[in-house]
């Protein structure tokens, strides 16, 4: 009986492995750890290693001054810096920082644009990692009317 | 799923510009339901891929801080007429979908 429980729980692995298969195939894993964090520091360290980056004034980040609705914020990040691998958002005082981070194969532009949510009044960092290192502007948006990000 | 995905794209010479629109509650899980006062369940897209010709070329990870309906703008270097652009999706609850078009 104990033999059969353990061809079992073989079995089972072996099919589990299977399950995850055609997820691993589609592309990198989502990293959990980073999008989880509470803390924006922690959160790049988890992303990228570091939460070390370097102030750059190649990276243009577009955001309005004052946000009506937190729920709903333009953003627009673009960069000159070469060899792009990501950019990623990170609102300082959201209950979980990180916001999005976007994984760039050569030949795209570094440049994207999309929405996000504030929960208050923040900071809001662009970190852009190229082939050379980890650079980062950022900009302060005043949240009227909170998103519950 | 299905139908949660529009999108348009544009060709000149060899750059595409992707518009992308997904429809998807982005739920934080900190949101109560207004009838029952019971928090809703945090529901959110965890990745989202484009790949052209099976190629990935952007993997975009997102948080519940992104908005409702997440749309993304971007362009990319290397398309001609006739490939296949995929667009797809999956969320932390286990749902996806996919759609694909020719870049034309």
């Amino acid at each position: 009986m104990q033999a059969g429980r353990r061809l079992l729980l073989k079995a089972g692995a072996a099919l589990a492995l299977l399950a995850a298969l055609p997820k691993a195939l589609l592309a990198a894993v989502w990293p959990q750890k980073a999008f989880l964090s509470t803390e924006g520091r922690e959160a790049l360290s988890a992303l990228l290693g570091t939460d070390q980056t370097t102030p750059s004034d190649q990276i243009t980040l577009k955001l309005p001054e004052i946000a009506e609705n937190g729920a709903f914020v333009p953003v627009t990040i673009g960069t000159t810096l070469e060899n792009v691998k990501s950019i990623s958002i990170v609102v300082e005082k959201n209950p979980r920082p990180l916001v999005a981070s976007f994984e760039m194969m050569p030949g795209v532009f570094p440049n994207i644009s999309s929405r996000i949510k504030m929960a208050e009044t923040s900071e809001v960092m662009a970190v852009v990692k190229t082939d050379t290192g980890i650079y980062s502007t950022s900009k302060s948006v005043r949240v009227t009317l909170g998103g519950c990000a | 799923m299905a139908g949660s995905i529009k999108i348009k794209t544009r060709l000149s010479r060899d750059v595409a510009e992707v518009k992308s629109l997904i429809i998807h509650p982005m739920e934080t899980g900190a949101r109560k339901d207004p009838d029952t006062g019971e928090l809703v369940p945090r529901h959110h897209i965890t990745q989202l891929v484009f790949a052209n010709n099976g190629k990935a070329v952007m993997v975009a990870n997102f948080s519940t801080a992104v908005s409702r309906n997440p749309y993304i703008n971007f362009r990319f270097r290397g398309a001609k007429a006739g490939d296949t652009l995929r667009v797809s999706w999956v969320d932390n609850l286990g749902g996806s979908d996919e759609l694909e078009t020719v870049l034309s």
